[in-house]
């Protein structure tokens, strides 16, 4: 098991392989399908400084507001991240990410997206919402709330020790391309069987 | 190595003192228009978003047993375990993603089903409010969240289905169905030339086969799959969610497709692709198929693929009024 806290540097980040267990602490920022959608069509420069070597969490949490207008995360498990395909390796890019954590994996895209900035792609898993919520220590601040809507929203968190497994490295390793040929190949003998 | 025990939630009587019903709530099954199930379907919507079924508990913990000890097909299948137990400690969603929602209500003449759908629906927002559910329905083309989770449009969500039937009991099931395991679902039009599925049993294993091959980890695998033989489009679909609603271990009460059911399990946990797709040997907890009637030159099969976080519960009020859950 390795830990890594943001902000994280390209060279911590190369050093991470396909398989690898982790814990990661620190910024992470929650965008999904409006928020991709309008990071690469507005660029806004805003967010640089918010995403820079941090890391993107592809999740619609449910929140709770309490009285004194703090918010907190009730469960926040991540969702689908291939909805972002057309859109993560601009991100990436754009905004000096180090990593993306979601679900299901990502395509050649954001594979050669991962490999040119020095990125990850980190699995979380899936449905564990109560838990994974519990490892978020500080809701720090949200954005587009208003517009987005609370699932789609920029939410702003400080996390510790959030588990996750790296399934894609910055090296062109996808434990998801593995596990899709050799399953496909499964499918196939299992067709011609009578 | 020692086998993972079923985890324990907690006792009924905490759940009891949890509940957001008034305790010997009752409802006056005699005078139906003054039915109001606005509270018990709140508390079946705390229920059904906190507390995972028993049968999904025992399927999971059952695959955990069969994978390597330390394989990371274990290590995840003991990360849900482990979620199951924090949600319905906290009563909090098992999953941040608490789906579109769907309700099956079962009714003796009388009632008013537009009263209950009032109910239902204020029942929704009241969840949604207390963080129960997340405001999971927009506007399709804007995007555009009214956070409450009505339709913005009518009154298609919450979804509910009526039926009357000829008991006097009330039945209100609910299903809680996460939007990454709706996008895996399939509907196939047999014959199918790309997959070489025929108009028979060993087609519909086929286009099983296919849609689970297809779906990897991304509908929070092992998902349970639901199977619809025949109908029309819709029809079909619809009998295929409803399918989700069958406790797992359930025997088919077709003897042929029963055996169907258990062989397609054994063939799919072959494919290797395992808890979240990382691999393993739980790519499925269950599959359920059912035949419906079709027309002459259509042969439908509609699979819904419900994920390994299969929130459901039915909320039974007996003939006297006093209600009950799963």
């Amino acid at each position: 098991m390795k830990r890594i806290s943001t902000p994280i540097s390209e060279a911590a980040i190369r050093d991470l392989k396909v398989g690898d267990e982790v814990l990661l602490s620190g910024r992470v920022v929650l965008s999904r399908d409006a928020g991709h959608k309008f990071m690469v069509e507005k660029k806004p420069d805003w967010l640089k400084p918010i995403l820079a070597e941090a890391v993107i969490y592809h999740c619609g949490p449910v929140v709770a507001h309490h009285g004194d207008g703090h918010w907190s995360f009730v469960s926040a498990g991540p969702t689908t991240s291939i909805r972002e395909e057309p859109y993560q390796a601009d991100v990436l890019e754009t905004y000096n990410v180090r990593g993306v954590i979601g679900k299901g994996g990502m395509g050649k895209k954001t594979s050669a997206g991962l490999g040119k900035v020095g990125a990850c792609y980190f699995h979380a898993t899936g449905g564990a919402g109560a838990l994974l919520a519990e490892r978020v220590k500080r809701v720090v601040d949200v954005k587009m709330l208003e517009e987005f809507g609370s699932p789609e929203a920029f939410w702003i968190i400080e996390v510790e020790d959030f588990p996750l497994v790296v399934t894609m490295d910055s090296h062109g390793g996808s434990l998801h391309e593995e596990v899709a040929g050799a399953s496909q190949e499964r499918a196939k003998e299992l067709m011609a069987q009578k | 190595m020692p086998a993972c025990p079923i985890p324990e939630l907690t006792p009924m009587a905490t759940v009891e003192a949890k509940s957001v019903l008034p305790k010997d709530w009752k409802a006056d099954l005699g005078a139906p228009l003054a039915l109001d199930l606005t509270l018990p379907v709140t508390e079946l919507l705390r229920r059904s978003t906190s507390r995972m079924p028993q049968d999904i508990i025992e399927a999971l913990v059952a695959s955990r047993n069969l994978e390597a000890e330390g394989s990371r097909a274990a290590n995840t299948l003991d990360t849900m375990l482990e979620n199951i137990k924090l949600a319905d400690d906290h009563v909090a969603p098992l999953c941040q993603d608490t789906g579109t929602v769907i309700f099956w209500v079962r009714h003796p003449f009388g009632v008013s089903q537009r009263q209950i759908k009032a109910q239902i629906r204020a029942a929704v927002r009241e969840a949604t409010s207390r963080s129960w559910l997340r405001p999971n329905c927009v506007a399709s083309l804007s995007g555009k969240n009214p956070g409450n989770n009505m339709d913005p449009f009518g009154e298609g969500h919450p979804v509910v289905h009526f039926e009357e039937w000829d008991q006097p009991e009330i039945e209100v099931a609910v299903m809680l169905k996460g939007g990454g395991c709706e996008n895996v679902g399939a509907q196939y039009r047999l014959p199918d030339v790309a997959i070489g599925a025929g108009r028979d049993l060993a087609g519909v294993r086929k286009c099983v086969i296919d849609a689970v091959t297809k779906a990897q980890g991304q509908g929070c695998a092992p998902g349970i799959l639901s199977v619809a033989i025949g109908g029309d489009r819709i029809t079909g679909y619809e009998k295929s969610k409803e399918l989700i609603l069958r406790k797992l271990g359930t025997p088919n009460a077709d003897p042929k497709l029963d055996a169907f059911e258990r062989q397609l399990v054994a063939d799919l946990n072959t494919l290797g692709i395992g808890p979240m797709g990382y691999g393993g040997k739980t790519t499925v907890l269950g599959v359920l198929v059912e035949e419906m009637f079709r027309h002459p030159a259509s042969f439908f099969v509609s699979i819904s693929y419900m994920c390994w976080s299969s929130r459901r519960n039915v909320l039974r009020l007996d003939a006297a009024g006093r209600p009950s859950f799963i």
